[in-house]
């Protein structure tokens, strides 16, 4: 089986700014494709094509087949999309919001609430959706949004930043329903500026800058170009920084980068042993720890990696 | 043939599992003016603007002018009544729809309606109609507050119905000049802005107020072919007496004319708004 979308080539330029500049996004059934990126490197603009709402200069983009310009009320019958800002009615209830968009694809009342039902209890809002959305937390209109673009089972839905805005609680559980939308074959595109997202939930990720695909992979893939992970350790004590730097030397063998109170150290490819071993060895030498992370390399140091600058500058 | 392959792969598709059903435009349009009514319904207070301005116009009017253009305001209100009527209908609907439609699409619930296989004009026609309450709700105060001030029908009930038709057909049908500009502005005050600039050329230089004859000329030529005049004069024949045909047919001519123009251009500019 082909892809379920794929864009080719995709130009868009608004006046004297070159929002695509030739991208090329694909992802197979029952898959979820990241497009990573900072703010302004043509994200939304992707999605709105992909999604009808605009068209492209050049290039094509086809969704099942069906190009997205010249089929695209037929595109519109297979796409669910949820947008960057909350794309849900404020003044109506949760299963009013759900009941109209079911209605608007032509299903009959009673299915249309069934539907309603299902997808309200699925995204945990049974409780409130009664309520009107304008008393909602951000949490809960994001998930009434995603629950919105399934509502016609769509082949692809698209999710511009779905968690933009979300603290990391919330987050966390806006992932577990995203990796639960594929789950009935369909593909999920998801923009965002965090690797850590993308790695969480995408089963591959596209990084565009400027309008173009600067790299695509698995995440494995990319994490690997990107430097692998780093480990950063804050000991209670500032006065022991010397030593924790030590010992993160020796686990990992590379060069170490004291700020302030804060020691890290990249480790290469998989983290995982290098972190248990520098556990032992702090807990060893009896260094209370204030922090203690292993983390991925942020959006800005991959960018760094793949173009030798820094996401501020390629927004500006 | 591609959905025959998507089925294959056990991935529900719309166009395939659903037929077609008919009237489609007909339906999404009455859906979302059903969405608009709700919002209006949880939320009266927008309504207000259609509630007392057909009051305030015409307790101003009387009892400013009155005395002065008819000698007396029982006069007088016979006279206005008509033509405060058709103001009421222009501003009704004008000033809110631009309105509405412009916050719509700054929260992004439009986004998602556009990539719905909907028809391009739904949304659109589904807010303009749901606007239609306020018509009903302000002619309903207009003539309660007349009769309570002593305006009397000189006419028959359904000669008064088809005065407020023609009217609400003018605003209405005007009222498409402002989705445009709801759709084609950005900020939400230039929005309010330019429809009231727009508005009140149209809707004071007429001859509502004051006999077009005490005018000066080149007011008079205004005056005279502003569509809203021809409102008022047919208002005027439809319920206080006088020659109705010739007014009422231009009026549904250039309502129809304002349709034909300023709704194509509406959907169009919603079309292609990104």
């Amino acid at each position: 089986m082909s892809y379920a979308f794929q864009a080719n080539g995709l130009v868009k330029r608004f006046g004297k700014t070159t929002a695509l500049a030739g991208v090329e996004l694909a992802a197979r059934p029952g898959t979820v494709l990241g497009v990573l990126g900072p703010n302004g490197a043509g994200k939304t603009t992707a999605v709105r094509i992909l999604a009808t709402l605009l068209r492209p200069d050049a290039g094509t983009a086809e969704v099942c087949g069906l190009d997205v310009v010249r089929d695209a009320a037929k595109v519109r019958e297979l796409i669910g999309l949820t947008g960057q800002y909350a794309s849900v009615d404020e003044d109506l209830t949760a299963t009013e919001n759900l009941v109209l968009i079911g209605r608007l694809l032509d299903m009959r009342k009673a299915e249309a609430q069934a539907r309603a039902a299902e997808l309200l209890e699925r995204f945990e809002l049974t409780d409130d959706a009664g309520r009107r959305v304008s008393t909602y937390s951000g949490g809960m209109r994001r998930r009434l949004d995603l629950a919105a673009s399934m509502i016609g089972r769509p082949a692809v839905i698209y999710l511009d930043e779905p968690t933009t805005g979300l603290d990391p609680g919330r987050r966390e559980e806006a992932w577990r329903l995203i990796r639960s939308m594929t789950d009935g074959g369909g593909a999920v595109l998801l923009t965002t500026q965090y690797l850590e997202e993308a790695d969480a939930l995408a089963d591959e990720i596209t990084v565009i800058d400027h309008g173009t695909v600067i790299a695509s992979g698995t995440p494995a893939e990319l994490k690997r170009i990107a430097g692998g992970q780093t480990i950063s350790v804050r000991p209670r004590d500032p006065g022991r920084l010397a030593e924790v730097a030590v010992i993160l030397h020796a686990v990992s063998g590379r060069e170490v980068e004291s700020r302030r109170d804060m020691v890290s150290v990249p480790v290469g490819g998989d983290g995982d042993g290098a972190f248990t071993e520098a556990v032992r060895r702090l807990d060893a030498a009896g260094i209370g720890v204030t922090e203690l992370s292993l983390r991925l390399p942020s959006l800005d140091e991959v960018f760094f990696t793949l173009t030798g600058r820094h996401t501020e500058e390629v927004a500006a | 043939m591609s959905s025959d392959v998507i089925l294959e792969s056990g991935i529900g598709v719309r166009g395939a599992e659903r037929p077609r059903r008919r009237y489609r435009l007909v339906r999404h349009s009455l859906l979302l003016a059903g969405r608009s009514l709700t919002k209006t319904r949880r939320s009266p207070g927008v309504l207000s603007d259609a509630l007392f301005m057909p009051i305030i116009f015409l307790l101003l009017f009387v009892y400013l002018f009155g005395g002065a253009v008819s000698g007396s305001t029982h006069a007088y209100l016979q006279y206005v009544f008509p033509g405060v009527l058709v103001m009421t209908m222009l501003l009704a609907g004008m000033l809110a729809t631009g309105l509405s439609i412009n916050t719509d699409i700054k929260k992004g619930v439009f986004d998602r309606f556009r990539s719905l296989p909907i028809g391009r004009s739904a949304p659109l026609v589904g807010l303009v109609l749901g606007d239609v309450i306020r018509y009903v709700v302000a002619a309903v105060v207009l003539f309660a507050t007349g009769y309570l001030m002593g305006f009397r029908v000189q006419t028959d009930v359904p000669s008064a119905l088809a005065a407020a038709g023609l009217a609400t057909a003018l605003g209405f049908a005007m009222g498409w000049i402002n989705v445009l500009i709801g759709v084609l502005i950005r900020e939400e005050v230039v929005v309010q802005t330019v429809a009231f600039l727009g508005i009140f050329p149209l809707a004071f230089g007429t001859n509502m107020v004051v006999p077009t004859d005490t005018m000066p000329g080149w007011l008079q030529a205004w005056v005279k072919v502003n569509p809203v005049s021809d409102a008022v004069d047919a208002a005027r024949g439809l319920l206080v007496g006088g020659p109705v045909a010739h007014p009422a047919a231009m009026t549904l001519l250039w309502s129809a004319g304002f349709l034909a123009v300023f709704a194509p251009l509406a959907v169009s500019a919603y079309r292609r708004r990104s």
